[in-house]
């Protein structure tokens, strides 16, 4: 899992590799090494009194696996989901989770040197989920940090939960 | 001997001290029943293939303290079950107390810890001047002194053959160590056999081609011989030792004295009669030099579970069962399996529901020999897991003894249904609220011998554990005959720390249940037997979060009962499957207590309680599982939907409306936390035969929040 590493510390001259996917017109990147697998959307069980973003529970081959819609959590609005669209599964701190995107776009090949910092907005809240940006065949990409994303994702849950 | 290995001892330690542990509450239960006079012979012989196992073991890792002990100890036990030694409580007692000794020491040896030097010397005193004048073992490093010394040194010349079998590496023996040990002794000399060697092609690492045969001229009589050699001598190894000069047959009878049972015997003595006279078990040895006998190289974890298993059955029923020890991992992949089996079994049986017996008759049959086969299955793999209580009741007769002391209280025990069999994740969640009921039972149910004696009851108070099957859980009782549950004071004290109202109304059976409430101890003072920060209502947590419940029984004056129930298993569950709106749940089938479509006339809307439903006369909430959960699209007009009556551990009632009841149906239980984090009202999920996810409903979360979802309307 070397999604984490902060744009710093990776070695110049080194490449990582990412999988892109789309959500409506903007594209996210995600490093590979954090992903399980990929497969199309199936049904979800819904959790009761969670956020709405989070999408309910699948059975991935005997596990429970849960499904955070990414539009919803950028405040896109709900993901309607249908068949066309893919669930990403990745490994977080230890836990396997889904996440619901529109589609898959590439595998793409970046080296530290073309990672741009992201510009410091000023109440964008989802930034700090951002580690860089990039631009492949002149489209933006914005690379997502997994970790960040879904450590305040449960902690806050925690909290709420425990309220 | 241990300094120097130059290999690894650590995992075979770790099966050692497990083995100990097993032992040591084997010996004390056995010595409890001796104690109580309701012993037999077998159990002596028992006990001292316990204490006898454990001095193998430390011999082999080298605790000598340790072995030490345990070798007067057990001497002390052979001179008791040969008849030399009368039994009496003052011996039963000085069982009791060596046993501790020796757990003592082999926690020591565990921890790696030095125990004080004289740490339980007047107990080895005492058990050394049981057995009179017979010489104490040779330890080099004799623990205390008040073993009679050994006796005047004679030196000696003995021959020893040792031929190891093939397999005897394997069972982690270094016979380097052994021989290095036997020298240390006298003066010795040592020529090895080398016949036995193959070519090196054919060498294999693990096997064990050399015997040796050496001469030593000791000081040391031959128990120290027979020392180095007592944790493989006959079992994986057969070692021959004659005194010069003495003719074999002279030996024998003096071991057989010794009681020592290891099998260490001349080769032309009369093998069966030496062996018969012993009746232990231990002294396997191959009948002629040179032969390996692939029997006697059983790996000695087997060996001793299968003892283990063994010495038990003897007390009672003599059944001989064999056992092995398997990873507890395995056996849970062996779990996880079966529940994919289920799944996979309940989809099958969901796709060709659309089929009857008349057009596909062996399709259907298959099926439901499938469903059979199945449940069957799976109950026996659970039954692996599965464990005797009595590992959880052994410890109760010390706490019942100790405490009683103590507390100058009498009591006396009374067990049953020992051998009911429950989860072992269970029975590790037991084993604390079961101590503290004990604990409660003794320090507040049972009264002083005068007051019983006051109030015309025997002076000894009677404490019953028992353990039962009953409809697919495990009903465990602690029932005494003391004072029961005060029901002023206790309602005294919830009206006090505020968990009551002044003035309400309770039942007998609310004010018996109060004691459970948080923060709830009518202890005046904390005693150190009571009220060490563990409430009721932590062991009614502990025995919840196992999904099972507890309740009280009382009668002033009489006594109480403690009852609790649990499921057989954590891994499997029977469930109702229920339709509300687009989402299902289960329900476990334990809180469900009925279901029923209520009219119009049951069905009552309450200001500030919200829907209340009449049932023969009683009433109950009605809790809109819709509401709670906020689900769209389903019934909310309770004549129009069902409403299934569950209960909760607590024993409270609470009518849940769904869409509909889908049916019964076998549920493997899944963690939800273990990528997410715990739902309320969800205790779990679990996969239906269609692949999706449904959600396990958590009833007693749900009653509280239903309370919630009310009050924010």
């Amino acid at each position: 899992m070397q999604n984490a590493t902060p744009v710093s510390e990776i070695q110049a001259g080194g490449t990582r590799q990412f999988i892109s996917f789309t959500i409506g017109e903007e594209e996210y990147g995600v490093d590979i090494m954090a992903i399980r697998e990929i497969k199309g959307w199936t049904a979800s069980t819904e959790l009761p009194n969670t956020p709405e973003y989070m999408r309910g529970v699948i059975n991935l081959r005997g596990a429970i696996v849960p499904i955070f819609d990414l539009r919803s959590r950028f405040s896109g609005g709900l993901t309607q989901a249908s068949a066309r669209h893919v669930i990403i599964v990745v490994s977080v701190h230890d836990r396997v989770i889904g996440i619901l995107v529109d589609a898959v776009a590439d595998i793409i090949t970046v080296s530290a040197a073309d990672i741009q910092p992201v510009p410091e907005l000023d109440h964008h809240d989802h930034s700090g989920f951002l580690t860089g940006l990039v631009t492949v065949d002149g489209r933006m990409v914005a690379l997502l940090d997994l970790h960040q994303l879904f450590d305040i994702e449960l902690v806050a849950d925690a909290i709420t939960a425990a309220a | 001997m241990s300094d120097d290995q130059g290999y690894d001892l650590s995992q075979f330690k770790a099966t050692y001290f497990e083995e100990c542990a097993e032992l040591l509450a084997m010996a004390e239960e056995t010595i409890a029943r001796l104690q109580e006079g309701t012993g037999s012979d077998e159990d002596l012989n028992a006990v001292f293939r316990c204490v006898h196992s454990i001095k193998g073991g430390a011999g082999a890792f080298s605790f000598e303290e340790l072995v030490h002990f345990a070798h007067v100890f057990e001497t002390a036990l052979d001179h008791l079950r040969s008849g030399k030694v009368e039994m009496s409580s003052h011996v039963a007692d000085l069982m009791v107390r060596g046993n501790d000794i020796l757990g003592d020491f082999v926690r020591a040896a565990q921890a790696d810890t030095a125990l004080p030097a004289d740490h339980g010397a007047d107990i080895l005193a005492q058990l050394a001047a049981l057995t009179g004048a017979v010489p104490v073992v040779v330890a080099k490093k004799p623990a205390t002194a008040s073993a009679p010394p050994p006796l005047p040194t004679v030196e000696k010349t003995f021959s020893i053959r040792f031929h190891p079998s093939p397999d005897m590496l394997r069972t982690g023996n270094e016979p380097l160590l052994m021989l290095r040990e036997l020298g240390s002794l006298g003066r010795m000399s040592v020529i090895a056999d080398t016949n036995g060697l193959p070519a090196l092609t054919e060498m294999d690492a693990l096997h064990s081609y050399l015997s040796w045969t050496c001469t030593l001229i000791t000081s040391h009589d031959r128990t120290a011989i027979d020392e180095v050699f007592e944790f493989v001598a006959g079992d994986t190894a057969q070692v021959i030792v004659t005194e010069e000069g003495a003719a074999t047959a002279a030996i024998i009878p003096a071991h057989g004295e010794e009681g020592d049972g290891w099998g260490l015997f001349a080769p032309l003595a009369a093998d069966d009669t030496a062996k018969g006279e012993e009746g232990d078990g231990w002294g396997l040895f191959a009948p002629l030099p040179g032969t390996a006998q692939p029997a006697q190289a059983a790996p000695k974890p087997a060996a001793l579970a299968a003892n283990t298993a063994n010495a038990p059955a003897a007390g009672g029923n003599a059944v001989h069962t064999a056992s092995i020890r398997v990873d507890l991992d395995k056996i849970d992949r062996l779990v996880n399996m079966v529940g994919e089996l289920v799944i996979t079994q309940a989809m099958l049986g969901q796709q060709a529901s659309g089929f009857t017996v008349e057009s596909h008759p062996e399709l259907i049959q298959g099926l439901q020999e499938l469903s059979h086969h199945t449940r069957e299955l799976q109950e026996n793999v659970m039954a692996i897991r599965a464990q005797p209580v009595k590992a959880l009741f052994s410890k109760a007769p010390r706490l019942v003894r100790d405490l009683s002391t103590k507390l100058g209280k009498q009591a006396r025990l009374v067990m049953s249904g020992e051998n009911t069999e429950v989860d072992k994740t269970v029975i590790e969640q037991l084993s604390d609220p079961l101590t503290h009921l004990i604990r409660n039972a003794l320090d507040h149910g049972i009264e002083t011998p005068e007051e019983r004696m006051a109030m015309g009851k025997p002076a000894e108070g009677t404490i019953h554990l028992a353990a039962q099957h009953r409809s697919g859980r495990i009903f465990i009782e602690i029932q005494d005959d003391g004072r029961g549950i005060d029901r002023e004071r206790v309602l005294a004290k919830a009206v006090e720390k505020g968990l009551v109202e002044r003035g309400q109304q309770l039942t007998d059976e609310q004010i018996d249940m109060l004691i459970f409430a948080p923060g709830f101890s009518t202890a005046a003072e904390v005693s150190d037997v009571s009220g060490r920060g563990v409430g009721m209502d932590v062991v009614r947590k502990n025995i919840q979060d196992v999904g099972g419940r507890v309740v009280v029984q009382s009668t002033p004056g009489a006594g109480s009962r403690f009852i609790l129930s649990l499921p057989l298993t954590l891994a499997v569950m029977d469930g109702m499957l229920v339709q509300v709106g687009g989402q299902r749940y289960v329900l476990p089938l334990t809180n469900i207590v009925e279901s029923l479509r209520p009219t119009a006339q049951q069905a009552r809307s309450l200001v500030d309680v919200g829907e209340v439903l009449t049932i023969r006369g009683e009433y109950i909430n009605l809790m809109p599982l819709h509401v709670v959960f906020g689900i769209d699209g389903a019934i909310t007009d309770p004549t129009k939907g069902l409403v299934v009556i569950v209960e909760t551990e607590g024993g409270e009632r609470v009518g849940l409306l769904v869409d509909e009841l889908l049916g019964q149906q076998q549920v493997v239980i899944k963690s939800l936390d273990s990528n997410f984090r715990p739902v309320r009202g969800i205790s779990a999920a679990t996969i239906l035969g269609d692949g999706r996810v449904a959600l396990i409903l958590d009833v007693s979360a749900l009653r509280h929040m239903g309370a919630l979802a009310l009050a924010a309307q």
